[in-house]
């Protein structure tokens, strides 16, 4: 990367919602569904047909707004950015411009290659989505409106970033805030989360912004950042030539992990966009506001902090139970009925997410549910049985959902921890192997574990490894 | 039927005392408009079968003694409805074969009373017009004198009820398309409050306009119709909730000691002297009756029609964005590419008048003009808002002429569109202030052409507009003649 | 002149219309008279003044997240110029 050049970013994110119907009109957004056959005269655009607002639209929206610490606006409205598309069914898009319902917002980002810092939201507004145009035949492309006016979210932010790497980080916080939030599946291959950046390069110390391109086509976290990186390499190449950036709309590439100019294959944007005189302005009361703020969730961040401060999980343990959303609540469960957060985090992050991914099961759907696992961690701590025993617990109660108890008590595999009983292996174990006891007391010390190992295999693993340490000191030293 | 014309009242109590039938009457209507249409072309599509079955299921319904008000009566739909099965075109080419698969609001409203639906009559393309001469159906023709136009944009919808084709019809009005034909062709139509009734499936021109509403021969049956169609539609959201009075209930009241403004801004030059001495005498009927005639002033009529012409345009230009050939109507298309086959969809499919219109209206709201053409009009648009809110702490309503002049000859300002829009002044304002206003027959000048009087109510006044015209209609005649074809 | 040749045929293509050479000139002609009469407006002083987007003022209408069956393929078709495999076709368009 040439050092005399600074990079600036600014990202436009379209968030599909997780709504049961489109924006508009009544018709289901469920994914997958034969060509147009979720559609009606509102979402095909037929003359006459009206749009009606859905409410849970406007809650997705405030949602995500507070969530991202923006004002919401008291009063916002609708307008039509008119053009002409194939999969754009009125000749225009229902959308907000003026006035949009979210202002003002701010990310903080943080990560190992970049100091921390906050990235500005610039607004978030409502509109619908367009349908799907498939280029399959020859003879022509092919128009599905199942899609058309499916809700969006779209996020912008200011032009805050300074490379891909921060970039990657504003928008994995966000994809997190909203699939926490639960207005969005998240699910980037399928389009519910996808990304515009804009992106220029100015000479260090230049205050004015460069000209800027607009990368499309960006649908993982990977083809982001490679198609940001190839960007700026090419704009300061270009520059370094004595060439001039154009503003443009590039398509990334992902086979080729190039951005390609679609210059002349787009006329000039003037989108004439005015209020929509279909629908009514919306306001937004502040009691309005509070409802959705009192039903918000706990958001990553938040979680990340108490897990931090108030449970003393480090920050390691902390950033991954609070990734993902059914992690934490698992995890928040079980930390409500095993009040030891390091053992809980351990178990969660270990055994528990371990074995849902590799039995291929949602953690909602995990058989051993935090009141089991917090069984198994109880007879942990009161030594009735080992850590190691407690994996074959574990084992047996995401086949069987019986409680750790029951489990122990089935397989005998109460801890021994009677000394009496003890003493009469560790006797037999001193006895049978008197070349190590020699060596021992010689002063091989490593020789402990081997003792140790005898003894739990004589008492076929029931033994209480603490004590029969304890105990086997304090014959060797004899 | 040209000697006893029915109408919604008078049939209806004929139907209920089972001294006719819906078939019967229904049979009356296709024999008129078989006898009458050819020289009127009032019809773009007739739906003889369908409207036959309505009239057997409308007798079965009256003597199953469950008959609503609308049960039986033989209606005309403007062609900007959208009604299921039945070939919706809007006067434009570019719909010609357009069948679509829903009903309009008000359409179901109708078929829920059992209302006979008789056929789709002619108007102005996409509503533009005021001339009914921008047809793609051709050019409709007034019966009072077939050489002159019938008004527009709902010119079929008047004349298919002026000329007995129909009991009544509904209309829309976006500038005084109800109202504007209705008195030119002699019959009463009224333009309700925005909102007041629903406008899901009925074709957008300039959608914060635009308001549907009934044509008929009397006050009585307005107030009939508009109580049938009116009231909350959750499936547009600019329809207002808020109960639709019984208008009957104080229809007979009078009008004595009510407060009727006259505008000065509506007596001016330019206003055809027969028009003005039938509207006197209007004046002069109603002080006989009681009421009190108070001149106000409305002080931005004259911006009404430059501000008008943008906003409608602007939104025209819009809403007809949809009509792009992909998904209904007529495609042309010569194997070009995509931008091809919209320009020569959109070229052959809109006649010059849409094509003025939404040219004008893309340039309104283009890049660098927004604010100086189409935010302007929308700020002297409040400017004209508030006139009347002003005027209407002073009086009850107002009476004005409807147009400058009675009907015009086909052909007689084609040429020139300004001179036409125009013609509208007197309307405008009321769609413009979103407030309800209706027209009544209140003369005929010396070539034996009706002449319209115009009365605005307060918004959502639309009981005491029709009260005040109740009152008007039974002092007067003018309503019981009836053109000769 | 209020509006040229060129800028009515820069319209022109925004509203996907196209217009012969006697037609641009018409039309340039209709609109410029057009434009010289709403001139007009701008005698009134607008400055301090609220647009109006709807006659009636009112706010919030909305509908809850209910299902509505849709109308679904056949009906979404019925009008089409052109459709194939469920789909409206449409000349191809260049990626
Ligand atoms: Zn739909």
């Amino acid at each position: 990367m040439n050092t005399r050049y600074e990079t600036v970013i600014g990202l436009e994110v379209h968030v599909q919602l997780t709504t049961a119907t489109k924006i508009f009109c009544g018709c289901s957004t469920a994914f997958g569904q034969a060509p147009n056959s979720q559609t009606c005269p509102v979402c095909l655009g037929l003359p006459g047909a009206l749009p009606v607002l859905n409410r849970e639209v406007v809650n997705a929206a405030i949602k995500a707004g507070l969530a991202t610490n923006c004002r919401i606006a008291p009063y916002s409205i609708f307008a039509r950015k008119n053009y002409f598309y194939p999969d754009l069914p009125k000749g225009y898009q229902i959308s907000q411009f003026e006035l949009p319902i979210c202002e003002h917002g701010w990310l903080d980002i943080g990560g190992e290659e970049f100091a921390a810092k906050r990235v500005g939201i610039t607004r978030i507004h409502m509109e619908e989505d367009a349908g799907k145009l498939l280029h399959g035949s020859s003879a022509g492309s092919l128009v599905d409106l199942n899609r058309a006016c499916t809700p969006l979210l779209e996020v912008v932010s200011e032009p805050d970033m300074r490379s891909a790497a921060e970039a990657i980080a504003y928008l994995k916080q966000l994809h997190q805030i909203v699939v926490y939030l639960g207005v969005c599946d998240g699910n980037m291959e399928e389009g519910s989360f996808r990304c515009d950046a804009n992106v220029s390069v100015r000479p260090v110390g230049q205050v004015e912004l460069g000209t800027r391109a607009e990368l499309k086509n960006l649908n993982s976290f990977r083809f982001i950042k490679q198609a940001i990186d190839f960007e700026v390499e090419r704009q300061i190449e270009l520059i370094e030539d004595g060439g001039k950036v154009i503003q443009e709309t590039r398509l990334f590439d992902p086979d080729a992990g190039v951005t390609r100019s679609m210059r002349g294959k787009e006329q000039a944007h003037d989108y004439r966009y005015f209020p929509d005189p279909d629908l009514l302005p919306l306001e937004v009361s502040d009691v309005w506001i509070d409802e959705v703020r009192a039903a918000l969730p706990e958001l990553p961040g938040q979680k990340r902090q108490r897990y931090e401060e108030a449970l003393g999980l480090p920050a390691y343990d902390a950033a991954v139970l609070a990734a993902e959303r059914p992690v934490a609540e698992y995890f928040d469960a079980l930390v409500v009925l095993h009040k030891n957060p390091k053992l809980c985090s351990n178990w969660v992050m270990g055994e528990v997410l371990g074995a849902v991914k590799e039995n291929d099961v949602a953690i909602v759907d995990c058989p051993v549910t935090p009141t089991l696992l917090a069984g198994i961690l109880k007879r942990i701590e009161d030594n009735t049985i080992s850590g190691k025993m407690a994996k074959t617990v574990f084992t047996t109660i995401w086949q069987s959902g019986k409680s750790a108890d029951e489990v122990i008590a089935e397989k005998g595999l109460k801890q021994v921890s009677d000394s009496g009983a003890l003493d009469a292996i560790i006797d037999e174990v001193i006895a049978a192997n008197p070349t190590e006891v020699a060596e021992y007391q010689g002063g091989k010390d490593k020789l402990m574990g081997f003792f140790v190992g005898q003894v739990m295999k004589a008492s076929k693993g029931k033994a209480n490894p603490g004590l029969v340490n304890q105990l086997l000191k304090e014959r060797l030293s004899a | 039927m040209s000697e006893s014309q029915f109408t919604i009242s008078s049939l209806g109590k004929e139907l209920q005392a089972q001294r006719t039938t819906a078939v019967a009457a229904t049979r009356q209507c296709v024999e008129r408009i078989n006898n009458t249409d050819n020289q009127l072309n009032a019809f773009i599509t007739r739906c003889d079968d369908s409207a036959f079955q309505d009239a057997t299921a409308a007798d079965a319904r009256l003597s199953a003694g469950s008959a609503a008000t609308l049960t039986g009566i033989p209606l005309g739909l403007k062609d900007i409805f959208s009604t299921k099965g039945v070939r919706t075109t809007c006067g434009s080419k570019i719909l010609d074969n357009y069948v679509p698969v829903y009903d309009a609001t008000v359409v179901e409203r109708l078929r829920a009373q059992g209302a006979v639906i008789v056929g789709k009559l002619n108007m102005d393309e996409f509503a533009m017009g005021s001339s009914n001469e921008t047809s793609a159906a051709g050019v409709c023709r007034n019966p009072w004198d077939k050489n002159h136009v019938p008004g527009g944009s709902s010119g079929g919808s008047a004349v298919a009820v002026a000329a007995g084709q129909v009991v009544a019809a509904l209309g829309t009005d976006t500038g005084g398309s109800i109202r504007q034909p209705a008195a030119h062709c002699g019959v009463v139509g009224l333009k309700p409050t925005y909102g007041r009734v629903s406008r899901y499936g009925v074709i957008a021109f300039a959608s914060s306009l635009d308001q549907v509403g009934p044509i008929t021969r009397t006050v009585d049956d307005c107030a009939l119709l508009l109580e049938a169609i009116a009231g909350y539609d959750p499936r547009d959201s600019t329809s207002v909730d808020c109960p639709v009075p019984d208008y009957q209930a104080h229809l007979r009241d009078g009008v004595t000691g009510k407060k009727i403004g006259l505008p000065r801004e509506y007596f001016i030059e330019g206003l055809d002297p027969e028009v003005k001495r039938a509207v006197d005498d209007a004046i002069e009927v109603y002080r006989r009756l009681g009421a009190e005639l108070v001149p106000v002033s409305l002080p931005h009529t004259d911006y009404s029609v430059a501000c008008y012409y943008l906003i409608a345009t602007a939104e025209a230009s819009s809403n007809l964005a949809r009509y792009d050939g992909v998904r209904f109507g007529v495609r042309h298309s010569s194997g070009g590419g995509l931008i091809d086959m919209y320009q020569q969809t959109r070229s052959a499919g809109f006649g010059a008048e849409v094509k003025r219109r939404i040219m004008l209206g893309t340039y309104a709201l283009s890049s660098g003009y927004y604010d100086a053409y189409y935010l302007k009009a929308q700020k002297v648009r409040t400017l004209i808002r508030q006139d009347f809110h002003n005027v209407f702490e002073q009086v009850d309503l107002l009476l004005t002429p409807v147009a400058p002049t009675a009907a015009f000859k086909i052909g007689e300002k084609t040429d020139d569109p300004l001179q036409m829009y125009l013609s509208d002044i007197f309307t405008i304002p009321a769609n413009l202030a979103g407030t309800c206003a209706m027209s009544l027959p209140c003369g005929f000048d010396a070539a034996g052409m009706p002449i319209g009087l115009q009365l605005i109510g307060k918004p959502f006044g639309e009981g005491e507009m029709l009260q005040t015209a109740w009152a008007f209609e039974q002092a007067t005649d003018w309503h019981t003649r009836q053109p000769v074809l | 002149m209020k509006i040229s040749e060129q800028d009515v045929a820069y319209v022109a293509g925004l509203a996907r219309l196209s217009l012969t050479p006697e037609e641009l000139k018409t039309m340039t002609g209709k609109m410029d008279a057009m434009l010289g009469y709403v001139d007009k407006l701008n005698e009134l002083d607008t400055d301090a003044i609220v647009p109006t987007a709807h006659a009636v003022p009112m706010a919030n209408a909305f509908r809850g997240d209910q299902v509505i069956p849709s109308s679904g393929s056949a009906a979404a078709l019925a009008n089409a110029p052109q459709g194939t495999d469920g789909c409206f076709q449409v000349p191809r368009v260049i990626e």
